[in-house]
């Protein structure tokens, strides 16, 4: 008799997590990004609720600046899972006047994305939106809740968090709130390669070396693509690139890497010396930008 | 590798920050940009040295006041094991940060200051820790650089300890003197502690026996088995027409297939025939495994049942109950208020009947006459539930023995029961 390994305790803890939603709330969904995190979100989804379909539809907030592996990925995850997916246009919340596009070097749309997840979120009256973040990635998510609530305006309020005591989730809310609920909140960077490595999930070739066009800014590699605005300064160069996190393509810093395989990925995670997020520039906009970011209502 | 979850108490004075930051540190879980982050964010606050509770200290109001308010969740690993940290800040107006960081907590390090020895914040700590049924105590007795490393000073604490801790019924505890700031006994042995022969605190920390194996077969082992149905699996599909799976996380025990079982609260009684996670089919599982179960009946289960073993003690059905409560709301507690009791899987409403006493929470005293209780306060109160409750008592069985409350018009939670009786 021994016992269970962190990998199982783990993912026992999230698909609780993931059962719990289903049987609280009404309309759930899972907000997929085509990241790592998310793809082990939609894979602890398939089994936790096995032999039945995943009983929340995907719900993707696409920014128009994604890199074509990620849209691959996918639709194919989708066709395969026979599951519904609904597409938040960034795009579309500019078209409309809902959002003001960023100018400048930096401009990015990571920052619309919140209006169009909220809007999102109000036009199918979900009440509950799984996503994959994590306690381990950033100051302010680690005191993050599982059952994260927001109010009718979409807000987290960090200093007035419901308390969560032992396995027992209170979703209970008035009309016209909704939750957040983050199943891996207790996973590392490390457990989610690990598992996918015990899982065999196949993932994005945008996470193995592949050779890119890039260039270098503050400190990071970033791919040369339309949606970037060069400096005068910066050159255009191909290197061996692969991403440790996959978001927007304007603030998906590369990793320099020669990683081929998931044993790669992991051996090249545990001698890393820079966090995941190190590479976000949405993160550096200052010392609690994701803690602002969140209580706008972002992911 | 396994995982242990540990909560530490403490404030900034006692060098849990401190503590904290060098187990990070040392086992190469802080990573540069952040040590960067910290060492700017310390420097732009006029702290001369590098401030590592600006590490855990993430929310802005935190940042600007200096004060740990939250829980706050810290993940580390060596070859050996996985770890997570519970970090709660040790002040008296956090009793209930305490009490929440100690609910998922297998082990607990409370730390003394070697200058000062046992102080009241050393009795709520072990309070916590003993009344939330922490299965294991390490006692770290810090700074003690500032001591001369001297051994009577630490066997006086040890015996100051045992005293008050003997009062608690506290058992399993573990004394190391270390000194957090230089590294003495955290990760490696201290050489200037030649009479203390004990493991250093990560040593410790990744050999003491956790979950299935720290369980005393003899004393009952994993306990009776107990599984909380949480949904009902049933696709209703071409490929699977008649499929109708219980899914939940086990509780407490071991199930079999084949195993005799009982549905409660109704009662009805039926056979394991199948144990799955997704695709797998198992032949038994335990605790903390989430699986799916199917019977050999067609009985109607649905989410708040409790599935147990015919053979093996039961559970206990009543709507009249003694808890211990910590409250956590700025609204009070009183006699006759109504609150949603929530279980882990079912729930019921419920009225408070009497506040049997508050217990003060220094000085352990009970406190009698007491009519309400406020935030952070922690009592014994009888309640009285709209329908009965299949419950274990929380010291038999912290899953099917602990509730919340819930506040039936503003929807939050505003307190934390342990089931006595």
């Amino acid at each position: 008799m021994s016992s269970i390994t962190h990998l199982k305790e783990l993912e026992s803890e999230s698909i609780y997590v993931l059962r719990e939603v289903a049987a609280q709330f009404e309309r759930p969904v899972i907000l997929f990004s085509g990241g790592k995190d998310s793809i082990v979100v939609v894979h602890l989804a398939y089994k936790a609720f096995y032999p039945a379909k995943i009983p929340f539809p995907l719900l993707h907030i696409d920014t128009g600046h994604n890199f074509r592996e990620t849209i691959e990925y996918r639709d194919a995850l989708v066709e395969r899972l026979g599951a519904e997916l609904i597409v938040g246009s960034v795009q579309e919340s500019i078209d409309t006047g809902r959002v003001r596009e960023e100018t400048g070097y930096y401009a990015s749309r990571n920052k619309l994305q919140t209006t169009t997840l909220l809007d999102t979120i109000e036009r199918y009256h979900f009440d509950a939106a799984i996503g994959g973040a994590r306690r381990d990635e950033e100051k302010a998510r680690a005191k993050e809740r599982f059952f994260s609530h927001r109010d009718e305006l979409g807000q987290w309020n960090p200093k007035n968090q419901r308390p969560e005591l032992w396995n027992i989730f209170n979703g209970r809310k008035a009309m016209g709130e909704h939750f957040r609920v983050f199943p891996i909140s207790n996973w590392t960077e490390m457990d989610v390669w690990q598992y996918i490595l015990q899982e065999g999930i196949e993932m994005p070739s945008l996470y193995f070396t592949h050779e890119r066009r890039v260039f270098e800014r503050d400190g990071q590699w970033l791919a040369a693509e339309p949606c970037i605005r060069l400096k005068p300064t910066e050159q255009v160069v191909t290197r061996q690139v692969r991403c440790r996190t996959i978001g927007d393509i304007t603030c998906t810093g590369l990793t320099l890497s020669t990683a081929h395989s998931l044993e790669d990925i992991i051996e090249e995670i545990a001698a890393t010396r820079v966090t995941e997020r190190g590479g976000r520039a949405d993160d550096k906009r200052s010392e609690t930008a994701m803690e602002d970011r969140k209580r706008a209502g972002y992911f | 590798m396994q995982l242990l979850r540990f909560s530490t108490a403490g404030s900034v004075d006692d060098g849990k920050s401190t503590l904290i930051g060098r187990l990070l540190y040392d086992s190469k879980s802080i990573f540069e940009d952040q040590l960067e982050a910290v060492e700017a964010a310390s420097k732009s606050r006029g702290n001369e040295e590098v401030n590592l509770a600006l590490l855990t200290d993430g929310l802005r109001a935190e940042r600007e006041q200096g004060i740990t308010i939250d829980v706050a969740y810290r993940y580390f690993a060596t070859p050996r094991r996985k770890f997570i940290i519970a970090d709660t800040p040790g002040h008296i107006q956090y009793t209930r940060n305490m009490v929440t960081g100690a609910s998922t907590a297998d082990l607990s390090i409370i730390l003394i200051d070697a200058r000062h020895g046992v102080l009241e914040q050393t009795v709520r700590h072990s309070y916590i820790s003993s009344l939330l049924g922490i299965q294991h105590i390490v006692v770290a007795v810090n700074k003690m650089d500032l001591v001369d490393f001297s051994e009577e000073v630490f066997d006086r604490i040890v015996a100051d300890y045992r005293d008050m801790a003997q009062a608690l019924h506290i058992g399993n505890v573990t004394f190391i003197p270390i000194s957090a700031r230089d590294g003495d006994n955290v990760v490696n042995r201290s050489e200037r502690m030649p009479w203390y022969t004990g493991a250093a605190l990560l040593e410790f920390l990744e050999t003491v026996p956790v979950g299935r194996d720290a369980c005393d077969e003899t004393a009952g082992g994993l306990g009776a088995f107990r599984f909380p149905v949480q949904y009902v699996i049933r696709p209703i599909s071409s490929r699977f027409p008649d499929f109708r799976g219980y899914a939940g996380r086990v509780a407490g025990g071991v199930v079999r297939v084949g195993d005799r079982v009982r549905v409660l609260p109704d009662g009805l009684e039926s056979e394991v025939t199948h144990i799955t996670q997704a695709a797998d089919e198992l032949t038994e599982a335990f605790p903390p495994e989430s699986v799916t179960i199917r019977l050999a009946d067609d009985i109607d289960i649905s989410r708040g049942d409790v599935i147990v073993r015919a053979d093996e003690p039961q559970p206990c059905q009543q709507q009249d109950l003694t808890l211990d409560v910590c409250w956590f709301n700025e609204n009070p507690l009183q006699i006759r208020s109504r609150y949603v009791v929530r279980q882990a899987a079912g729930e019921s409403l419920g009225i408070v009947r009497s506040i049997n006493f508050r217990r003060n929470v220094n000085t352990l005293e009970k406190e009698t006459g007491v009519t309400s209780l406020n935030m952070n306060d922690i009592a014994e109160i009888s309640v009285h539930t709209a329908q009965p409750l299949v419950f274990d008592e929380y010291r038999q069985n912290k899953i099917t023995g602990s509730v919340i409350f819930i506040d039936p018009d503003t929807n939050e939670t505003v307190g934390a029961g342990m089931i006595k009786n």
